[in-house]
């Protein structure tokens, strides 16, 4: 099986604006081109478009944008972690030797109709995702005797961290009271403990080794794969203060790449509310569980950007589609030491974790140099 | 007769299939075990609270009935974990479900 590396990729800052989603997607994938002259279309075999948009053809629509005729061409859905699928995907086509080189272009709208599970009636009223980000949240801040005051800390240093990412959709910095003092949604969530659903764009090629090292001088390999589906619905989690789907892929995208999470130089871990990120980074085995917190306290205090060094999602901003993408692409600069002030010192492996819909299903990867 | 056609009447039923006896939930036609006809039976349920917040004045929690079923619901009154609750009033609003407990 061929090693399935990553080539190139591109990017657009993550806004508010209004913008169709053909214009969307398009502007990461032209980003992607005037940055790899080498890259030449006609050795595309596929496109794949991560997307909740509910605009038809969409992959097709691309390509014929970029003036394609690709083998291969088809969306992927999977509400917030469609880019990391998309990617397994594009792996997957290149190891069974189908496609040599696959563009993967995620995208979304500021107004995604994958915010909401419809299906999920076990929610009943309750659909919006805050409600289960506060379910979370009790339920961690119980087990663990954790404050609203630390879990209000992971806001602080993602948009402290965000500040750094030119592409970001914040550019403030706040403080514990800030957050403390934002907008209350219900009794165990401010407004600043979410990440915000936005208009961007996020594209990347992966290619088998051969056409890797025709590509770039830099190449980044996908040395792990996990994915875990628990349930669709929210309510079948075993638990809410820990994410077994989370834990699941974690160890099998370990266990693939032969490494432990000790070997994990930086990560991006999916923080679609501050609970999020103590949560994923115990069941990725990052901390012990409960102690999450200490962890990112510790990175706050001493200003190392480990742990969602582009600012997360909270800081970053979530066009689902793009999401996954996007933060491989973070991985991708850091282990490439092209991050700038974002940069992990001698970051050699990094970690990805892209997870949907309450964590009833997870994506982790592992990328290497 | 549908989980939802009576759920619109105001009546929760349990999902049970047929043929192995499990509750199917969230409610499907088939069982997702053996693929039995799931038919809908009426009987009073108690169930526990396992995790509650609140919104504004309105709480709403996480209730586990019978082991297997598990919804968010509306409460009135200040909700413990462990306590036990009756669905109270359930049905469909703007396509979607609800559910009260007390």
């Amino acid at each position: 099986m061929t090693k399935v590396g990553i080539a190139a990729y591109g990017i657009t800052p993550f806004t508010k604006d209004d913008q169709k989603i053909e214009s969307v997607l398009f502007k990461s994938a032209k980003n992607l081109f005037e940055n790899n002259p080498k890259i030449n279309k006609k050795d595309i075999d596929a496109v794949l478009v991560s997307t909740n948009n509910n605009s038809k053809y969409l992959s097709p629509i691309l390509s014929e944008m970029l003036g394609m005729q690709p083998k291969i061409a088809h969306s992927i859905e999977s509400l917030c972690n469609s880019g990391t699928n998309s990617i397994v995907s594009a792996y997957s086509y290149i190891a069974s030797g189908l496609a040599d080189v696959v563009l993967v272009t995620g995208a979304e709208r500021y107004d995604s109709p994958g915010q909401i599970l419809e299906w999920d009636d076990s929610r009943g009223e309750f659909k919006h995702p805050i409600f289960w980000a506060s379910i979370f949240s009790k339920s961690y801040k119980r087990e663990f005797s954790i404050s609203d005051e630390q879990l209000a800390l992971v806001s602080v240093k993602n948009h402290k961290q965000a500040k750094e990412n030119p592409n970001a959709l914040s550019s403030q910095i706040f403080t514990i009271q800030d957050v403390m003092n934002s907008k209350k949604l219900t009794d165990d969530l401010k407004v600043l403990d979410c990440s915000r659903p936005c208009t961007g764009s996020a594209s990347i090629i992966l290619t088998s080794e051969e056409m890797t090292k025709k590509i770039t001088d830099t190449p980044i390999w996908i040395t792990g794969i996990g994915q875990k589906t628990t349930s669709a619905g929210f309510t079948k989690n075993t638990s809410f203060s820990s994410m077994e789907s989370t834990r699941q892929a974690g160890h099998t995208a370990l266990k693939m790449a032969n490494h432990d999470t000790k070997n994990i130089d930086v990560a991006e871990i999916h923080d679609a509310f501050s609970v999020c990120e103590p949560m994923a980074l115990e069941s990725l085995g990052f901390s012990k569980s409960g102690q999450g917190i200490s962890m990112i306290q510790e990175l706050y205090e001493t200003n190392d950007f480990k742990i969602n060094p582009r600012g997360g999602l909270i800081g970053a901003g979530h066009p689902l589609g793009a999401t996954g993408i996007a933060q491989t692409i973070e991985i991708t600069q850091q282990l490439q030491s092209n991050a700038g002030n974002r940069q992990v010192d001698s970051a050699k492996i990094g970690l990805v974790h892209n997870m949907s819909a309450a964590a009833t299903s997870s994506t982790v990867l592992v990328l290497e140099k | 007769m549908s989980f939802e056609s009576e759920l619109s009447q105001g009546k929760f039923c349990i999902p049970e299939c047929t043929v192995c006896k499990k509750i199917i939930w969230p409610p499907m036609e088939f069982c997702n075990h053996c693929f039995g006809l799931v038919s809908l039976k009426n009987r009073d349920i108690e169930g526990k609270i396992i995790e509650f917040s609140r919104q504004n004045e309105d709480y709403f929690c996480v209730v586990e009935f019978e082991n297997t079923i598990k919804i968010m619901a509306k409460i009135q009154q200040t909700p413990k974990i462990g306590q036990t609750v009756k669905i109270s009033k359930c049905g469909i609003s703007n396509g979607n479900y609800f559910f009260y407990v007390n």
